[in-house]
């Protein structure tokens, strides 16, 4: 491992720039197979008391590290700008490059947020995509961070920092409205349910069940209500449903129903909370009224498939896949940062149907 | 945006557009030759990392067929020890647990009735348990020899065909020893599997940067345009390797560098850099037009073998430092092998993009470092305006696509030599794919066998395709097989080839190592 460090106090974006400059002309003296990574820039703004919890995200997104991490602390009665920067890389054993990953760390005060995008945009890296994740919501300093940005990176699934759903989904529709692409971790914490379900109706066995589904019911995690809405929006924006206002019933159970713009019966639509100790959705089943159901429940090394069909005896499997882990979820949005997803908007607005 | 968005494409499973990995039907694969190497260091592990990542289809079961007294808990054991020893990612013991248990085992010799009925059975049993019938993958992970019976024997009992559901045949490198036995070999399996069920594997086309090499021409205005005999004067391919044969001398001596590599993947490589552009990245377009630029290339008569190839073999010499032995020393290796350990070849193709401009490929074993890579030099500029003794540096421009030890892409430019004269040197502008995406490249098996059970043959070898790589090679065996007397030049081991390659470039010279 190759480390250089550069701190300053009271400094300015000029200086951190020109010390992150330096310690990559050190690190690539030192070793010419060491060359830095131009992925994207992410920057994050964070609360000074929770800054340990979000190094420690950061520390494990694994192999989908952003090149330049940018990571902001907010505290609200400073005044001054502290800077920090890391450079670091593994020397191939195999006679390869060495990739090089710079970490900046900003200390400033709640008085420099309104123009935050003047002390990020001379540290970033030109020409690279720019994602913003503020895992505190200080929205302040994301709307001020908009003009450069490319992506914001959000948890709709967050209960602590919005006040519900249906503010969740306001501010996720509210960014998507922006110039910005969204990268919403409870949408992706939903991507292996969306596949299992697509690949499920891919079968020539099951295809014309998706016309007669009658009845969609997700299981989810307490904190996780907003990933249920979203996968079921999902469903509802592909196949043509359009979803009524969520109603309490008995048991903290919650109800909605959809009519078909085609014509037919209606789908009822249930979303209930599970105890686990992983966020996200728990089960989900999509039945028909022939008396066919199909339901997908979060287990051990994947996900266990149980379908009914009309006449046959049920039939049991298990569908094969590591769980990512909240950390992986961090990873895959740093990912999908990259690329876009024309997908999730459709959900995102058909989810806020069950809030309206 | 409206609530509803029903712009659902062509697909016909609106749940399937957007989704980033499209849905795969339930399989069921069959391994012939289950408990070898390729099976433990490759398949196993492969299927495990699909299963891992949530990429295999919603129902999958394998079959391990070998000679081996194995009963299905052993198979597992053996799966289980596998995966845990050469997957790219430590397993998940409840993933590794749950597919173990759809892995299940048939013994039999490939030419026994007996065996057939077994699997048949044991499909049948897995499509019964599904309550629909499974696409089925044939994967013969065997030696050459056996892929004519096994297709003979599978297309006999019935099995290279299932009503309601797709039947696949994967057959592994080598296709054949020469034209004719690979024709042999692809009438052999035509004969009870149609082209579109057999799917030929060079796992060279699995890797993300043979892959790139189509995105860099194809999606850069920048290339396109002097990708031609206008600018280019010459292409070097140079797959290196630093280590020796091992313990492979009895498959190594009798193929030879020229079988071993330049057949497959170097010409591989040099039919994805010329070719045309596809006019859609599909199957059957993209290998047409590979085996359109394939058939340009006029294979020599045997008295011009001399004039465009060159072999050699490694003698003693030192590798990183340390002494290395040379080939015919090497353990199992006849004292008098003729078997090359490095050929060179020079190639040109005759269409109206790459006349005259010569196609050079080299390999070798225990050469000075591994360097796999694609050099395309332009032509000088036409006027050099820095006349004198201050032009010296003036190169022509390269592209260099590297794909071992790094997968990176860079281009050499002249540059101002900063001081008050005008001198010029190359300088380079690197891309390093690991440097600008930082995901890990799944293993090329991965991508292979989830291509495999999608149908997509896309990244596979066509019959057509593998007899004409053969034309281009069989004169260059066959004239170096007639000549027994001419000694057969030697290199020294850890250096960069015979000096006798040298002569197939005439003026200009190999890349520096």
């Amino acid at each position: 491992m190759s480390e250089a460090r550069w701190s300053e106090s009271d400094t300015t974006p000029e200086r951190i720039d020109a010390a992150l400059r330096e310690l990559l002309r050190e690190r690539h003296a030192e070793n010419a197979a060491l060359v830095p990574a131009r992925v994207l820039n992410l920057v994050v703004v964070a609360e000074r008391e929770w800054r340990g919890e979000v190094v420690n995200r950061l520390d494990r997104v694994g192999t989908y590290h952003p090149s330049r991490t940018i990571l902001c602390t907010v505290q609200d009665d400073r005044h001054t700008i502290d800077g920090f920067a890391t450079v670091s890389g593994d020397v191939s054993s195999g006679g390869g490059v060495g990739v090089l990953r710079e970490s900046v760390e900003i200390a400033l005060g709640a008085v420099h947020t309104a123009a935050i995008a003047t002390i990020i945009d001379p540290i970033l890296i030109p020409e690279l995509p720019t994602v913003v994740w503020s895992p505190h919501c200080r929205d302040d300093a994301v709307e001020a961070l908009l003009p450069i940005a490319d992506a914001i990176m959000i948890d709709t699934d967050d209960p602590v920092y919005f006040d519900g759903p249906s503010a969740a989904l306001a501010r996720a529709s509210e960014l998507l409205s922006s110039r910005v692409d969204v990268v919403d971790l409870a949408w992706l914490r939903t991507i292996a349910w969306r596949e299992r379900l697509a690949g499920s109706f891919s079968d020539p066995a099951r295809a014309e069940r998706l016309d007669g589904l009658r009845r969609v019911y997700v299981r989810h995690h307490p904190g996780s209500i907003v990933s249920a809405l979203l996968l079921t929006g999902w469903l509802a924006s592909r196949l043509g449903w359009l979803p009524s206002s969520l109603e309490l019933a008995p048991g903290g159970v919650r109800r909605a129903t959809a009519v078909r713009l085609g014509g037919g019966p209606p789908i009822g639509i249930e979303f209930s909370t599970v105890e686990q100790a992983i966020r996200g959705l728990a089960g989900v089943t999509v039945s028909g009224g022939s008396g066919f159901s199909l339901s997908f429940e979060r287990a051990l090394g994947g996900l266990i498939a149980r379908e009914q069909n009309p006449g046959a005896k049920p039939r049991q499997w298990q569908l094969f896949g590591a769980s990512r882990g909240e950390a992986g979820i961090l990873g895959e949005g740093v990912r999908q940062a990259l690329i876009r997803d024309h997908v999730y908007g459709p959900a995102l607005h058909a989810a806020r149907s069950f809030s309206q | 945006m409206s609530a509803v968005d029903l712009d659902t494409g062509p697909a016909e499973n609106p749940l399937v557009v957007g989704l980033e990995r499209q849905p795969v039907r339930s399989t069921a694969m069959v391994i012939f030759g289950a408990h070898g190497d390729l099976a433990s260091r490759k398949l196993l592990p492969g299927i495990y990392n699909l299963a891992h990542e949530g990429a295999l289809p919603e129902r999958v079961a394998l079959i391990g067929v070998s000679r081996g007294q194995l009963s299905d808990e052993d198979f597992r054991s053996n799966a289980r020890e596998a995966i845990e020893r050469f997957s790219r990612r430590r397993p998940d013991a409840d993933v590794l647990s749950g597919l173990l248990a759809n892995f299940s085992y048939v013994r039999g010799t490939f030419d026994d009735p007996a065996l057939y009925a077994q699997l048949a059975e044991a499909l049948g049993a897995l499509d019964a348990g599904v309550g629909a019938p499974l696409n089925r993958i044939f994967y013969l992970s065997t030696a050459p020899e056996f892929f004519p019976t096994i297709a003979r024997k599978l297309g006999e009992s019935g099995l290279s065909a299932a009503e309601g559901a797709e039947v696949r045949v994967v057959i592994e490198k080598p296709i054949g020893y020469d034209l004719a036995s690979a024709r042999a070999q692809n009438e052999a399996v035509l004969e009870h599997f149609a082209e579109s069920q057999v799917f030929r594997i060079d796992h060279y086309l699995g890797k993300e940067t043979v892959q790139n090499l189509m995105a860099l021409r194809f999606s850069n205005a920048l290339f396109e345009p002097v990708w031609n005999r206008n600018y280019i004067d010459n292409v070097q391919i140079t797959a290196a390797e630093d280590i020796g044969i091992g313990s492979r001398a009895g498959y190594y001596d009798g193929a030879g560098a020229l079988r071993d590599l330049v057949q497959n993947h170097m010409l591989q490589l040099l039919a994805l850099l010329a070719m045309e552009p596809p006019t859609a990245f599909e199957a059957n377009r993209l290998r047409d037009e590979k085996v359109k630029v394939l058939e340009a290339i006029a294979p020599p008569a045997l008295h011009e073998v001399a004039e465009m190839a060159v072999r050699a073999q490694y003698a003693p010499g030192v590798v990183s430092g340390a002494e290395a032995a040379g080939y015919r020393e090497e353990p199992g290796v006849p004292a008098d092998s003729r078997t090359e350990t490095y050929a060179a070849l020079r190639l040109q193709i005759n269409n109206w993009r790459w006349a005259g401009v010569p196609f050079y490929l080299r390999t070798g074993k225990r050469m000075a470092r591994k360097l796999t890579e694609i050099a395309v030099t332009l032509r000088p500029v036409p006027h050099i305006a820095f006349q004198g003794p201050d032009s010296d540096g003036v190169r022509p421009n390269q592209v260099i696509l590297t794909l071992q030890p790094d997968e990176a892409v860079s281009v050499s430019l002249g540059a101002k030599v900063p001081g008050t004269k005008m001198q010029i040197r190359p300088v380079n502008m690197e891309f390093h794919y690991g440097t600008s995406f930082l995901s890990e490249s799944p293993e090329a098996y991965e991508r292979l066998i989830l291509d495999v059970m999608r149908g997509d043959a896309t990244l596979f070898t066509r019959g057509d395709e593998v007899e004409a790589l053969w034309r281009i090679i069989d004169p260059v065996l066959a004239a170096w097989a007639a000549d027994d007397q001419t000694p057969i030049p030697q290199y020294p081991a850890g250096s960069a080839g015979p000096a006798e390659a040298a002569a197939l470039l005439g003026d200009r010279s190999w890349r520096r190592l």
